[in-house]
């Protein structure tokens, strides 16, 4: 069991911080490359003001259109995205991980909310996962790849749970909760979950084309 | 009013020959190629971050009029893209050529690329783009509905969308400028003269159809003592089917032909007619195939130009409409151009009650004609019309009897439904709207 911490802990986690890097820089650069050959009339009408309207109104809650028509959707995908984003950087566990190893510390959450957070992260996988079944619009395009990255998504965050709340016992819960985070690090720049690279991207052009050439609102 | 939403049990099956003879014609082999010859050199990064990207989270459905309408998911933007662009790309071209004709029906018939999904999806992913690179794969094909390929061919053939011959055109003009002076005898349709300020520009289907739309302009030209001028040579005509066909070759052709017109006569700008497919080809489509950042000569819309002249006065309203009226925002020059502002202020300045349509302005809900959709013609228009349901919803709410439609598409599209929903409305381009309420100078009257 020690030995198979030490490795989640040591050379995997090397490697998680690799693969995500590496992968991430390799799905952007020769993206931004192709771009630059084939089609650079996109890059001709980035422009940095309607970028910025464009994805400051869609990462405000209720700003645009349909974030109004489908108020659970919005609660549920903005709480997801913040508890996702927030939780694992201010969780004091981690902090002292980064201590111990770094020497680097930051303000931390306190624990009880970021309990809460985590079961909001996982809550809200368990709603996505409920609206593709239940929604035939959604549930006529979902996949079982869809399904996986939710599975992901949610796994380090329950195991995460678990390991805090010391349920199931504790050394294993723990090797999977690392073991979990770093499959979902992993995962991003091969999988739609590469949306955390391409959001701000495909946001900043339509911004673009919307504000620059169209004189138009695009929320 | 309307009747409520018509709920298609199936689709029905609708026999189209350019679609049925194209697909005949296919190989694997050929619809391979094609296919792997649009991803590679046309297509490449941005298609790929877009299907990347998308999440399969369904938020695109609601901003459809197709699933607005219907209500089943194969309608939403992306259940189309599902059913078209995941599977070319996924089976990297390895698709029937019976998909291809499915592709074309989807890309060609239940989508008028209007862009409002662009507006509902969290990343802003342009699904109108994806549908012409599939309306684009099916043309280099040769699976095109009939209707839509006849027009396109009479743009290769004739410069224009309607067949109009040289002399046709020309004497259409003269036609119309004869009319017109029964009213002001001083008015001149002036041809080809060179170093005017304004080219005016219109649709193949102007004088084919809607002759009495120049004479108007004639009448509007004169009152506000504008200097311009309409070509007397292939050029005159501002539309584009190709671009909706995805022959962009075409495309590129025709707008040259147009911009070069307006160059050869030296005008300051071109000024085009009430319609909003051309206003996207010659603004935002056309001229960039042709590497133009921005069209070489200003271009803009009617609405734009009634605008300036009743804002400088050049125009004066002698009395407003008194019957309430509502407006429809195209989405070519609302979502394409912005003009939603100044389309208001002209119907404030023209109508003493203007009643809004919900939604509105960059919002507003499609016609269901444009992107090429009732030019794909009469085998598809049931389909059209029963695909629009939410529109014949939204019109009956204003509870008014005109609507004002600056597009020469939402007119066709509107009046079907107005029609079959029977909405006791009629339609009207700004341009009606002026005749009946600006200030003719004496001095101009017969």
């Amino acid at each position: 069991m020690q030995g198979i911490y030490e490795f989640v802990r040591g050379p995997l986690l090397w490697l998680t911080f690799i693969v995500f890097i590496g992968g991430s820089l390799y799905k952007l650069i020769p993206m931004y490359y192709l771009l630059k050959k084939k089609e650079a009339f996109v890059l001709s009408y980035m422009s940095l003001k309607y970028s910025l309207r464009s994805i400051l109104h869609w990462i405000i809650p209720f700003a645009s259109a349909n974030m109004r028509q489908r108020p659970i959707m919005t609660v549920m995908s903005f709480g997801f995205h913040i508890c996702l984003l927030v939780t694992p950087v201010f969780l004091l566990s981690h902090i002292v991980l980064w201590d111990e190893s770094w020497n680097l510390s930051w303000w931390a959450l306190p624990d009880w909310i970021a309990d809460i957070m985590t079961l909001v992260v996982i809550g809200a996988c368990v709603f996505f996962a409920f609206r593709r079944q239940i929604l035939p619009e959604v549930k006529y395009v979902t996949s079982v790849a869809d399904y996986a990255i939710l599975a992901v998504t949610a796994a380090p965050f329950i195991t995460g749970f678990l390991a805090y709340h010391q349920w199931i016992e504790y050394r294993t819960m723990l090797i999977l909760h690392i073991l979990s985070g770093e499959i979902m690090l992993m995962a991003i720049p091969f999988t739609r979950l590469v949306h955390m690279f391409y959001f701000w991207l495909t946001r900043a052009y339509m911004g673009s084309e919307f504000g620059g050439v169209r004189h138009a609102r695009d929320w | 009013m309307a009747v409520p939403a018509t709920k298609l049990k199936e689709k029905k099956e609708i026999i189209d020959v350019g679609l049925e003879e194209g697909a005949a014609r296919l190989t694997y082999e050929r619809i391979e190629q094609v296919i792997n010859r649009v991803i590679t050199a046309e297509m490449a990064a941005r298609m790929k971050v877009y299907v990347d990207t998308c999440i399969h989270c369904g938020l695109c459905s609601t901003a459809c009029h197709y699933y607005l309408s219907h209500g089943t998911p194969e309608w939403a933007p992306v259940g189309k893209v599902k059913q078209t662009m995941w599977e070319i790309l996924e089976k990297k071209g390895k698709v029937s050529p019976e998909f291809i004709k499915r592709a074309s029906i989807i890309a060609s018939t239940e989508c008028n690329v209007c862009r409002r999904c662009s507006m509902y999806c969290p990343y802003g992913i342009d699904i109108a783009y994806i549908m012409a690179t599939v309306r684009r794969i099916c043309h280099l094909l040769g699976v095109t509905p009939q209707y839509i390929q006849d027009t396109a061919h009479s743009h290769s053939a004739t410069m224009n969308q309607m067949w109009v011959k040289e002399d046709e055109w020309i004497d259409t003009l003269q036609w119309q400028e004869g009319e017109a002076q029964a009213d002001m005898p001083s008015l001149r349709i002036a041809l080809d003269k060179e170093g005017a300020d304004i080219m005016y520009s219109v649709i193949g289907p102007e004088p084919k159809f809607r002759a009495q739309l120049i004479y108007q302009a004639a009448i509007l030209m004169t009152a506000a003592g504008v200097d311009w001028t309409m070509p007397a040579s292939p050029g005159w005509d501002n539309s584009d089917m190709c671009m909706f066909t995805g022959d962009f070759e075409m495309m590129g052709r025709v707008k040259r032909t147009h911009f070069e017109t307006a160059a050869k006569l030296r005008v300051k700008k071109i000024v085009m007619g009430e319609c909003g497919h051309a206003f996207r080809s010659v603004y935002d489509v056309g001229n960039r195939w042709l590497g133009w950042k921005m069209p070489p000569i200003p271009v803009i819309h009617a609405t734009q130009f009634y605008y300036e002249l009743l804002k400088e006065g050049k125009i004066k309203i002698a009395r407003k409409l008194k019957e309430p009226v509502t407006l429809h925002d195209p989405c070519n020059i609302v979502r394409g151009r912005g003009l939603h502002e100044m389309m208001r202020y002209l119907v404030n300045a023209t109508c003493e009650n203007f009643v809004e349509m919900y939604p509105n302005r960059e919002q507003n809900h499609c016609c269901c004609a444009g992107g090429g959709v009732i030019n794909c013609g009469p085998p598809w228009k049931t389909k059209r019309v029963e695909s629009n349901s939410i529109k014949a919803e939204q019109l009956a709410a204003t509870g008014v009897h005109i609507c004002i439609a600056p597009c020469h598409n939402c007119h066709g599209g509107l009046e079907d439904i107005i029609n079959t929903y029977k909405l006791n409305m009629h339609t009207m381009f700004f341009i009606d709207v002026l005749m009946k309420t600006m200030e003719i100078p004496d001095s101009l009257k017969a």
